[in-house]
């Protein structure tokens, strides 16, 4: 039964457009897939210890690569998403590999990777000329309105199917990185990179692996995002708060398992919803108010996330499904 | 306007206007490596609480229109005690968890200050509408908000120097950044020495905040426009060491503003951080930080 559950539930995901069409439930559940798989890529590092605050920095590489390339260039997203990706995973690696050859970790790594962020925060703003600075951005409309040349679709169902299957990707890449070798020598690292890499780990490699790995998929949500919403600001793609707002739904969600940052985008974007709509404009900072109390109540008492903590007291009664 | 004929004295302006920032740059890594060095925690909110203390400023000052002595004394005493509520609340019951939790959770903090501002303060840039002459020397502009404020962080970097190594409390303080372990032994109440560090800590967000105020305009999302260049510097002087910090506050300042001087401010910004990545090749282990 529990083996056949994942199919069931994908089966019911990919049936629900067809079924129910109301307009905006499906925005919100295209944002949350979206933000799900720009949490779970986050996740697929951060399980591992390796907590960065630059993955704002590749969201925003993904947004802005894709973006600028359709509207000067006039490369089709199909190409400027690649190379989006390619500059992703570059970046993070000309950064990442000197913190893992010269063992940065813990704070040092979390400082240096905010300290990258805030780098493409501020190339995005300085560069205003090119990418309308802090005023936002634009990809041009294809004439149509849709294309898939242009990847531009003005039915919200089709951009549920596509960012169901994007989503679906990101959580078969965390269940293939939770099965491989790749994961054991991670989980020895985070414990002891001496000891790990005594018992014969190629610590930086592994390390570089990931991350680039995590990098390239931020950075492919970044797109997504640019591509679904045609609108991007340096501040709702990059920078500082959307790397803190990464690390804060995985937490709040679960950082152990699969599904957790996906719990932790339905919870946060929902919270924002609800009290956007309950309060209006009165509700403008009321829900990074509740964000914060709740990352710090979960870090002091919750450490494992809801949905991980929900698992573990499954397991502890014995009510387990196997 | 011939470029060149003036280039000079731009430079020499800028150059100066380098070392200014970078007094106050220094002061604000002052508290953050005090923080670290004795308690291993970093406050990604420090910036917060600066924008906070900018706040009770404009308050006290404009709204309520106390002396700005006055003002700048409440100003430093309650981000001192905001300090130490942050210590208590937040970090206290995370001191034997990991020390990337109680990195997170003071990111928690910094929402929350960020999200608590935007509802009490609304989103209007704030100033205390006070300004300071600006000083002209040799067809140079150099405001005295500016040379204000590099005074008071050099003269309190000094206070904070002496009253680390010539009390008591200030050695246990550094005798804590050494080795945590051993100084509980030595009969060191490390939960006091605790409770001191985060109020100077606080304290000193809370005079940063008192220099910046003259200088800029307040708004909830004041913190994240030098909140990042501060943990910068403190990383590129190796965190905890108050002399590299110092240094690197000051060669970041110079970054920051000669690099302004021939492209946007932004530029100058961006040369800082690619500086520090570069750097963290160079020497991951900072500035002042010596090879293990």
């Amino acid at each position: 039964m529990s083996r056949a559950l994942p199919w069931i539930g994908g089966a019911a995901l990919v049936a629900l457009p067809f079924v129910y069409q109301q307009p905006y439930p499906l925005h919100i559940l295209v944002i949350i897939l979206i933000w799900s798989f720009a949490y779970t890529s986050w996740s697929v590092m951060g399980r591992f210890g390796l907590v960065s605050l630059g993955h704002g920095g590749f969201m925003g590489i993904g947004a802005y690569v894709t973006a600028l390339a359709w509207n000067y260039g006039h490369v089709s997203p199909w190409l400027g998403i690649p190379l989006a990706l390619v500059a992703g995973m570059a970046l993070a690696a000309v950064v990442a590999y000197p913190c893992f050859r010269f063992r940065i970790t813990g704070h040092y790594f979390a400082l240096v990777t905010l300290a990258l962020s805030g780098i493409v925060l501020q190339v995005i703003t300085a560069t205003r000329d090119y990418t309308g600075g802090s005023l936002g951005y634009t990809p041009e409309r294809y004439r149509g309105g849709s294309s898939v040349w242009a990847l531009q679709f003005s039915e919200k169902t089709t951009w549920y199917l596509i960012a169901l299957a994007v989503w679906a990707v990101g959580l078969y890449v965390w269940y293939r990185v939770d099965r491989s070798m790749l994961r054991y020598a991670l989980e020895a690292i985070s414990e002891d990179e001496d000891a790990a890499a005594a018992t014969g780990i190629h610590v930086t490699a592994e390390k570089l692996k990931i991350t680039v790995l995590s990098a390239g998929m931020t950075a492919l949500a970044g797109a997504l995002y640019c591509q679904y919403q045609m609108f991007i600001s340096p501040d709702t793609v990059s920078g500082i708060s959307v790397s803190l707002q990464m690390v804060f739904a995985v937490v709040v969600g679960g950082i152990y398992v699969s599904l957790g940052p996906t719990v932790g985008a339905v919870i946060t974007i929902l919270l924002a919803e609800v009290l956007r709509i309950s309060f209006g404009t009165r509700a403008v900072g009321w829900d990074n108010l509740v964000y914060g109390v709740l990352l710090v109540l979960f870090i002091v008492f919750l450490p494992k996330g809801i949905f991980g903590s929900l698992l573990d007291l499954r397991r502890r009664v014995g009510w387990s499904s196997s | 306007m011939n470029p060149s004929a003036v280039f000079d004295i731009y430079l020499l302006e800028a150059v100066i206007n380098g070392v200014l920032l970078g007094g106050v740059l220094a002061l604000l890594s002052l508290g953050l490596n005090l923080i670290f060095g004795v308690i291993d925690v970093v406050w990604i909110c420090y910036a917060e609480l600066i924008m906070l203390g900018m706040y009770g400023m404009y308050f006290l000052f404009t709204v309520y229109h106390a002396p700005i002595w006055v003002a700048a004394i409440l100003c430093v005493v309650s981000v001192a005690i905001l300090g130490v509520l942050l210590h208590v609340l937040v970090i206290a019951p995370l001191l034997g968890a990991a020390p990337i939790n109680q990195l997170l959770a003071t990111g928690g903090v910094l929402f929350f200050l960020q999200s608590a501002a935007t509802v009490l303060f609304g989103i209007e840039f704030k100033n205390l509408g006070l300004r300071l002459p600006v000083l002209k020397v040799g067809g140079m502009f150099v405001s005295y908000s500016r040379l204000l404020a590099f005074a008071a962080a050099l003269i309190s970097m000094v206070l904070v120097y002496l009253w680390l190594t010539r009390t008591y409390t200030g050695t246990a303080i550094r005798a804590i950044a050494q080795d945590r372990q051993i100084m509980s032994l030595m009969g060191v109440d490390s939960r006091r020495i605790y409770l001191v560090t985060s109020a100077l800590g606080g304290g000193l967000a809370g005079l940063a905040a008192c220099l910046l105020v003259l200088q800029y305009d307040v708004h909830p999302f004041v913190g994240l426009s030098f909140g990042p260049i501060t943990f910068l510097i403190c990383v590129l002087g190796s965190l905890g060491n108050f002399v590299g910090g110092f240094v690197a506050a000051f060669v970041f300042a110079e970054i920051i503003s000669v690099g302004g001087l021939y492209l946007d401010l932004e530029w100058g910004y961006v040369f800082a951080f690619a500086f520090f990545i570069v750097m963290m090749f160079v020497r991951p282990e900072g500035l002042m930080g010596r090879r293990s």
